[in-house]
């Protein structure tokens, strides 16, 4: 028998120590487990899968969709287009505050149904203030109200973005059509780029949201509308999987009034381009120097 | 259906604009969706040759009774042929149909025709890529009555909730000053 000697004794101890230290270490890893796959968890970032990577995350997630909401949903990766740079404009004359487009962005984008959810907030405004802190969101009375005017704030699509600036992980970039986007499997919640948006753009996945199979719109993109999980920001894409396929924003088309104008800024024909060139145009917080791709115009 | 493409440099062809509508009447009944059925003006006005047109929609007894019209100073033959009064007449005498409602309001709104032709103006659905797909647009009447043109508002749809006013477990959070 060998002597249990005081060097032998310490390495027995020394070791049982480490891997009680490592299994306390990797505990996490085991409740995440309950909630995340494996192949989630190893899933790289969404700039680096390549083409079959991102084959199987899109057919993996459409599974989950399936298993977790018991809809069939198909999830696409769409790419921005050639010589497009999308700018957004907002004619503040003839808006009248009636919310269709939140409400449209709620349905477009697979919101949680139980608060609401869009990225669109109508803040109804003082005639002659032009102060967004003073703004109401939750105004419940006819519209237009006298001496007010409406004003929709959504994701600026900055050119400057400082929530991109913050994210420590790299989770959320400004993509080459303009579009400011999040990878929502790559995102660790930690919301400082919720903090950073001076236009309060961004929203934060407190729940997991909760949709009835029916009103799941089923047309959805990994960097757009796909139901996120919880515990991640997510924020207005222009839509993209609808305006990189040439089509019109769902908040435009709700606009009942015609206040919203979309298009390729670098199409010199363009509607947007025409108000940038022709209307008095300006955008939010020019001073804080974001350089954002929305604006808003008044008429003469 | 009428097509919009007259200003140069804009695309031509895809825009679809449906004046279909403005060839009749509310009968003051509506369809199973809700919507008010319309009676096409012909279905009386080809039967009965009309007399001359009012000054004023309040002198209408037989016909149109009730019908309001706010807007400015015109009088019915303003916009409506004295003859063939289910059809349209612009300030120079030409005769339009109802479906080119277009021209005639352009006639004195300037700045709205503008815009509108240059998609600045008006609600429209489908395609800002025309080489991708057509687009919809709406038409002026769809949103403004050619009687009573203001724009009605309406109660606001979709109010947000607060997810802690929802959820009475949670405290309310302090508010941030």
């Amino acid at each position: 028998m060998t002597k249990v000697n005081r060097r032998v004794a310490l390495k027995v101890v020394g070791t049982t120590l480490g891997a009680g230290a490592f299994a306390q270490a990797m505990a996490p890893l085991r409740e995440w487990a309950r909630d995340l796959s494996l192949d989630e968890f190893l899933q790289r970032h969404y700039r680096e899968l390549d083409k079959e990577e991102m084959e199987r995350v899109l057919r993996r997630l459409e599974e989950e969709t399936a298993a977790e909401y018991g809809r069939d949903v198909h999830i696409r990766d769409v790419r921005p287009m050639e010589d497009v740079q999308f700018g957004y404009a907002l004619n503040l004359s003839v808006c009248i505050g009636c919310r269709r487009c939140a409400e449209a962005c709620h349905e477009e984008n697979n919101h949680d149904r139980a608060t609401n959810n869009s990225y669109i907030r109508v803040l109804e405004m003082d005639q002659g203030s032009f102060d967004l802190e003073q703004g109401n969101a939750t105004y419940d009375h006819e519209v237009p109200a006298p001496g007010k005017y409406y004003l929709p704030v959504q994701c600026q699509q900055c050119d400057n973005p400082p929530c991109v600036d913050v994210c420590p992980v790299q989770a959320t970039w400004k993509e080459s059509d303009g579009i400011v986007v999040v990878d929502y499997n790559w995102c660790i919640g930690c919301r400082y780029c919720e903090a950073a948006c001076p236009y309060h753009a961004r929203r934060f996945n407190w729940h997991k949201p909760e949709l009835a199979p029916e009103d799941i719109n089923p047309d959805q993109a990994y960097l757009s509308n796909r139901i996120r999980p919880a515990g991640v920001v997510e924020k207005c894409t222009f839509c993209l999987h609808r305006t990189r396929e040439g089509r019109l924003p769902a908040c435009l088309e709700a606009c009942p009034t015609g206040a919203r104008v979309f298009g390729n800024l670098l199409d010199p024909d363009s509607e947007i381009r025409w108000v940038l060139e022709n209307k008095r145009v300006f955008v939010l917080k020019e001073e804080l120097g974001t350089r954002p791709r929305f604006f808003y115009f008044f008429d003469e | 259906m009428q097509e919009l493409g007259a200003a140069p440099g804009l695309p031509s062809g895809r825009v679809i604009i449906d004046g279909s509508r403005l060839g009749g009447v509310p009968s003051g009944q509506l369809d199973a969706l809700g919507r008010p059925r319309r009676v096409a003006c012909v279905s009386c006005h080809a039967q009965r040759s009309a007399t001359s047109l009012p000054d004023a929609a309040g002198e209408l007894r037989e016909f149109h009774a009730g019908l309001t019209v706010r807007h400015g100073e015109l009088h019915c033959s303003s916009c409506h042929d004295d003859e063939r009064t289910h059809e349209l007449r612009l300030a120079s005498g030409e005769v339009l149909p109802g479906s080119e409602a277009l021209q005639l309001c352009a006639q004195c709104h300037g700045p709205q025709t503008r815009d509108y032709r240059r998609g600045s103006h008006g609600g429209m659905r489908g395609y800002w890529d025309l080489s991708r797909g057509e687009r919809r647009r709406n038409h002026c009447v769809d949103c403004h009555d050619p009687h009573e043109p203001a724009y009605r508002g309406g109660h606001p749809v979709h109010p947000p909730r607060d997810r802690f006013l929802s959820e009475p477990t949670h405290a309310p959070e302090a508010p941030h000053d």
